[in-house]
């Protein structure tokens, strides 16, 4: 009970005192789990609109894949993205396994289908009128897909926070692909893991209490946009 | 109303759906100005040809003309619903102000911000809906987000609207309000309108010309006074309201008039038919009159015949009286006359109807 009592405390000395390592790892987590959300909002938001639109041969097929992608593991994507930028991989030229861009990508891998599953979902849930509404109020192709996301914006925020939440808590993939680099790929996570290897268990609690608090600050962010705007 | 230059046609229009012919139209044409019911029950290819006309959906077979030039690439459709408008059933509002609802049309068009400003502004007004403009579509009553929706089609200044059953999921007075409202609209802007309905009410107040449609095809096209007078058959004749139809043959023939004996007894109607023809009589409910006793000579009805209650359906304003008097008739009776012939079921009646008050046609084999 001791050692939890004084994780605490540790990670409360650690953030008021801007803990220049934790600081820098904190940030870190932020920029690279940031940018992998990104990078999945862009693929999945349109990969996802796309398959709801449209009708296809293997069309069901497609969508079981994505559903089935909503639960990949990290520790896979993780094997595969090492050995696609190991030293002699297809990608091996790039030179950036064991880099922050490396952990983008895996991250950007794990999130992407999250967020085209719950798109496609959402896309889905739209009245089956409303596009025919759009087309007939003028619309071009290109215009009536920019209402239909902007009428699904409120499902889609829960993508957001289904992709970032997935990534800024995801330790498999970026312990393999980013090597917990002391200073230059070393994530919230991949720290925790390590500090609670040595039995340093005051700064793993700490390191999970910003974590948490992390996660929690933009879930609520995103949250109250949500309900501020659901419908009554 | 009725203008007589051509704004839209269809031709050869076949769509079928498993096997099955859901549409079969080989011709339609909308005039401008026009208002036109599709008049129909469910599943008769009201919508889907609505879509077609609308050109949301492409047909395979047969063309779409609108003033003159076939609409047939995808940029020529792309250019007829710059001109059209839509309204459904439902009022598929944007999750956004009532404002911007009816400004979105005239967004997509790129109008500029003042233009819009005041065009919605005179829409708003027009629907009734100024008062509503900053409220949120998601909390519209039925009426008022329907109401949104069509000030919404009108705000793009539509050559042509199409309307979808728009009545269908509101309360009568609220519907009774609307309709009044997209009257006044469609008479004022001048607007050439198609609109399907099941409500032969809505089609008769609205209409300039009616099409009766089943099962894919349009079985009659003429003025609501032709179509609710003179349906061309038994089918046409159930949808318009004439809910006494009874058949018969000709035995007699005299001038102007001829006699069907129904069920034994004879009724007198006028027009020209040969001894023999067998025919298929209907007459209207609310050209039937019902007394206690036989009304002798006060009436000008030729045809009077006793009979026995055998239902009383309250119909609001009025009722449905059905009567046994050798054959099945249906009257309508206002509350007030209800009460005035204590009418019940069982009761011994005399209903009459004037022999310009049947519509005939010959039987169909």
């Amino acid at each position: 009970m001791e050692i939890i009592v004084e994780g605490i405390r540790q990670a409360f000395y650690l953030l008021f005192t801007l803990d220049p390592e934790v600081l820098g790892i904190t940030l870190l987590s932020l920029e690279v789990s940031g940018t992998a959300t990104l990078i999945s909002l862009l693929i999945g938001i349109s990969v996802g609109t796309a398959v709801a639109l449209t009708r296809f041969p293997g069309r069901q097929l497609v969508v079981s894949m994505i559903n089935t992608g909503m639960g990949l593991p990290p520790v896979v994507v993780g094997l595969f993205v090492t050995i696609f930028l190991w030293r002699n991989g297809p990608l091996g030229d790039l030179e950036i396994l064991y880099t922050p861009t490396a952990i983008v990508i895996a991250q950007a891998i794990i999130a992407t289908p999250i967020v085209t599953g719950i798109t496609l979902a959402a896309m889905q849930h739209l009245p089956k009128n409303l596009r025919l509404q759009i087309l007939a109020l003028g619309a071009t192709r290109l215009q009536m897909i920019w209402i239909l996301v902007k009428e699904a914006k409120l499902p889609l925020l829960a993508a957001v926070m289904a992709g970032f939440g997935s990534v800024i808590s995801e330790v498999g993939a970026s312990i393999m692909v980013g090597g917990n680099i002391k200073g230059y790929t070393r994530v919230l996570t991949t720290a925790t893991v390590m500090e609670t290897g040595k039995g340093n268990f005051d700064i793993a609690i700490a390191l999970g209490v910003i974590l948490f608090i992390l996660c929690f600050m933009i879930n609520a962010v995103l949250t109250q946009i949500q309900q501020k705007e659901r419908p009554r | 109303m009725t203008g007589e230059m051509s704004i839209l046609e269809v031709r050869n229009l076949y769509v079928e759906r498993g096997g099955v012919a859901v549409l079969d139209i080989p011709g339609l044409t909308v005039c401008e100005g026009q208002v036109l019911t599709l008049i129909g029950p469910n599943g008769a290819g009201k919508s889907t040809l609505l879509l077609i006309l609308s050109r949301l959906v492409k047909s395979v077979q047969g063309e779409l003309i609108f003033r003159g030039r076939k609409v047939d690439s995808n940029d020529a459709a792309q250019d007829y619903r710059r001109k059209i408008a839509m309204v459904f059933q439902e009022p598929l509002l944007f999750d956004a102000t009532v404002f911007d609802n009816v400004a979105s049309g005239l967004r997509i068009r790129g109008v500029n911000r003042g233009e819009i400003k005041q065009v919605v502004g005179e829409y708003l007004e027009r629907f009734g809906i100024s008062h509503l403009d900053r409220r949120s579509a998601r909390k519209l009553s039925g009426g008022e987000a329907q109401r949104t929706s069509l000030a919404r089609a009108f705000a793009i200044r539509p050559e042509i609207i199409f309307l979808d059953e728009p009545f269908s999921s509101l309360d009568p007075p609220t519907r009774e309000s609307l309709m009044g409202d997209l009257e006044r609209n469609l008479r004022e802007t001048q607007t050439t309108a198609v609109m399907a309905t099941h409500d032969q009410f809505e089609a008769l107040r609205l209409s300039d010309l009616i099409a009766v449609m089943n099962k894919g095809k349009i079985i009659q096209i003429g003025s609501p006074g032709e179509v609710m007078n003179h349906p061309v058959d038994e089918f046409a004749a159930s949808f318009v309201g004439m809910e006494t139809i009874i058949t018969g043959e000709v035995t007699k023939t005299d001038g102007g008039t001829f006699i069907v004996s129904v069920s034994d007894q004879d009724v007198e109607v006028t027009g020209e038919m040969h001894v023999g023809e067998k025919l298929t009589c209907f007459v209207r409910p609310e050209n039937v009159t019902l007394s206690l006793e036989p009304p002798g000579g006060k009436t000008s009805a030729r045809n009077v015949f006793p009979g026995i209650v055998l239902k009383i359906i309250p119909m609001g304003f009025f009722n449905r009286v059905c009567i046994d008097c050798g054959f099945y008739l249906v009257a309508y009776v206002t509350n007030q006359s209800l009460e005035d012939l204590s009418l019940s079921v069982g009761k011994s009646v005399t209903a009459s109807f004037k022999a310009t008050a049947i519509h005939v046609i010959r039987k169909q084999k």
